[in-house]
């Protein structure tokens, strides 16, 4: 602004821009770098603070089913099934759903219709969870418990996944409303995917002659599957540790049970409804359980991205 | 050949939008500022920065149990009005708040259990000052049946370890004439998080219930043999008004404020009680008569199955948490402690005045007069406080 002489003007620009890239170089390099150590610290600290924990239990801490404050025994197996058996159901119920609303928003839907959808998946995407799990409380739990779970229990009530008297707060509630709350994630994220697949792909197959499902599926599902992939991590990202709805819809009872319609409780749940009024041992086994939780959602993601290349590595043909 | 004619085009192009683009983004970047300048000069003026505030306010800090929290909250704002003295209660809960204080980092603590034991051990020369009572009671979601149901405490610690599980059981229909109870499953409903409410009710089953005490026990998070739990006193409230034969157990103010079916309970002295303001009270005088002085140990202390034929059997104190020599805290001042010490003899005199319309129990006066000797004993620097 005070430099009256153009060039000059020009050429501090010209280093000013230079030096603004390697400051951005740095900048943006320390924060993914950071973002690693972030991690290690985390993880470092998470160890520290469970160290009474991991050596007064031991390995048995992750497979033992009793979680007793007075006796101070506490064993993480409830939480870590309870964590898998919704999550599960969260994408059984969540991705398939999600995967349409972003097929017909990026493929099938109107121009005019597409604007607004777009705005509403969005927006439910920033909704909190706190609002899921209240409307959880108030609209899903009575409707599942007088409508949905006898029903379901009408037709399918000889599998062991359904038995005992439906009351609403139990695993599948759980599953349902982790599935409500991932779908705008999941949809969201998926539909930006499918935007980026050049339309040449979808030219291409309409020119070979396929259908609209055949152009969906083979140019732009294909095409846009690592973009699916990193969707669906993220969804369940939030399903696996989600605290607040859960907490209001599970029943929160420390029990392995195989029905679906039975009470259970999830790692975050358990976490964050007794970390403030436990003593000292137990605090540092809820410490263990994060870690446990941190080390559940590693071991998933990697599980995920083999079987995932797995899958497309058959689709394509490939060894 | 082509990419530095390129750059050069727009790099020249840059510089000629790049005038007024500057100059605008500074002149938003002075209206920034100046509103900014603004808001915290108008927030200077409001909270009186440039009055005549020489001395700078006494602020105390206190934090623990959430069943307290809104009496707490009331003492503060009129304490401030009546002295200028600031009190900053947090509600973090009871184990929070024992960990507070004992790091000495809050002046007072607040928890809804005694110390323990070991908590006492990390914290000697804590005083426990019962500041209010509060009692827990049953209720229950029966169509077509209204509050007072007659329960005693063996019965109910049966259906709470799943021994009892209908309403039409023989055990609950003989201590119920004239009620037709309904051949439905009770869904028992826990606290899903550590409370100060769970500890007083399985402190009040561990002492009517030998399989209680055995099994499960006494603690603000128990292994439930059966039920399912909710969040908070507001969770199991609300899932029991939803759902029908649903029972639990919540504290006196969510049955008065939103008038839930409830139960009356067996006394030792034989009567069926329903839970009030005066009978809490009434249990919290028949205690009285056996409480330790605020120095020794609290950890036995429950007022749960009080003796006295009007009185609650599921009641409790509230207290809070005080060393008896203050310099122990970090930071702590002789005006701090002064103001502190005329804190507390308010709260368990004037203060107690607030209670009733906030559905606390008031401290009856033989509990009073114990916590008046204990706010004798605070000093700080060996000067005894309140004389």
């Amino acid at each position: 602004m005070g430099l009256p002489n153009g060039t000059a003007r020009s050429a501090g620009r010209r280093t000013s821009r230079a030096l603004g890239d390697t400051l951005f170089h740095i900048g943006s390099g320390t924060a993914a770098v950071g973002l690693l150590a972030l991690l290690a610290l985390i993880s470092v600290i998470l160890v520290l603070w469970a160290e009474a924990s991991i050596l007064a239990f031991g390995p048995e801490f992750l497979w033992r089913n009793l979680w007793d404050p007075r006796t101070e025994i506490f064993g993480a197996l409830p939480f870590v099934y309870g964590t898998l058996v919704t999550s599960a159901l969260a994408l059984l119920f969540g991705v398939p759903i999600s995967l349409g609303i972003a097929i017909f928003l990026s493929e099938l839907s109107p121009t005019w219709l597409r604007v607004p959808l777009t705005f509403v998946v969005e927006l439910l995407a920033a909704v909190p969870s706190v609002v899921y799990g209240l409307w959880a409380i108030f609209v899903l739990v009575p409707v599942m418990r007088r409508d949905v779970e006898p029903a379901i229990q009408g037709l399918l009530g000889w599998l062991p996944l359904f038995q005992g008297t439906p009351i609403g707060v139990d695993k599948f509630t759980a599953g349902v409303i982790l599935a409500v709350m991932i779908i705008p994630t999941i949809s969201a994220v998926s539909r930006e995917a499918f935007l980026a697949v050049p339309q040449s792909q979808r030219e291409a197959a309409l020119s070979l002659g396929a259908t609209r499902w055949e152009t969906t599926r083979t140019a732009v599902l294909t095409y846009a599957r690592s973009g699916i992939f990193g969707a669906v991590i993220l969804g369940l990202g939030r399903a696996v540790g989600e605290t607040m709805a859960v907490t209001m819809t599970i029943g929160n009872r420390n029990v392995i049970t195989t029905s679906l319609f039975d009470q259970g409780q999830t790692i975050a749940s358990w976490i964050a409804n007794n970390f403030s009024e436990a003593g000292p041992l137990e605090q540092s086994a809820l410490i263990e359980l994060g870690l446990v939780l941190l080390a559940l959602t590693l071991l998933i993601n990697v599980l995920a991205h083999l079987l995932v290349r797995r899958v497309f590595r058959v689709a394509e043909g490939r060894p | 050949m082509r990419a530095p004619k390129e750059t050069k085009e727009s790099s020249t192009e840059a510089m000629g939008d790049l005038r007024p683009a500057r100059s605008r983004r500074g002149l938003w970047i002075g209206v920034g500022a100046a509103v900014v300048v603004i808001a915290i000069l108008s927030y200077g003026v409001m909270s009186g920065w440039f009055g005549a505030s020489t001395s700078p306010p006494v602020s105390l800090v206190g934090a623990g149990a959430t069943f307290p929290y809104p009496l707490i909250e009331k003492w503060s704002s009129v304490y401030h009005n009546l002295t200028g003295v600031q009190v900053n209660y947090q509600a973090i809960g009871s184990g929070g708040g024992i960990q507070q204080i004992t790091a000495k980092t809050v002046d007072f603590g607040a928890s809804d259990a005694p110390l323990k034991p070991s908590e006492r051990a990390a914290a000697p020369n804590l005083l426990h000052i019962p500041e209010t009572i509060g009692s827990v009671t049953f209720v229950y979601n029966l169509p077509g049946i209204g509050t007072g149901l007659n329960l005693t405490g063996p019965v109910i610690a049966a259906i709470f370890l799943g021994n009892i599980i209908r309403w039409n059981d023989a055990n609950i229909t003989v201590l119920n004439p004239g009620a037709t109870l309904p051949n439905q499953a009770i869904t028992v409903v826990h606290r899903s998080d550590g409370s100060g409410t769970t500890f007083v009710w399985t402190d009040y089953l561990s002492k009517v219930s030998p399989a209680w005490a055995a099994g499960p026990g006494t603690g603000k998070s128990v292994n439930w043999p059966v039920g399912i739990g909710q969040q908070g006193n507001s969770g199991v409230a609300g899932f029991i008004q939803q759902s029908p034969y649903a029972a639990g157990y919540v504290e006196l103010a969510y049955v008065l404020l939103q008038s839930m079916t409830v139960a009356k309970i067996q006394n030792q002295a034989g009567n069926f009680i329903l839970p009030s303001l005066e009978s809490t009270a009434a249990a919290a005088a028949a205690a009285a008569p056996v409480l330790p002085n605020g120095e020794r140990d609290w950890g036995n202390v429950s007022i749960t199955d009080a003796p006295g034929a009007d009185s609650y059997p599921v009641a409790s104190f509230s207290y809070l948490l005080v060393y008896r020599e203050l310099n122990v805290i970090v930071g702590m001042t002789l005006s701090t402690a002064q103001a502190l010490v005329a804190f507390l003899w308010w709260v368990v005199h004037d203060g107690q005045s607030y209670s009733a319309s906030l559905v606390y129990v008031s401290l009856p006066s033989s509990v009073v007069t114990i916590n008046e000797r204990s706010i004798g004993l605070i000093t700080y620097n060996g000067q005894v406080l309140r004389t």
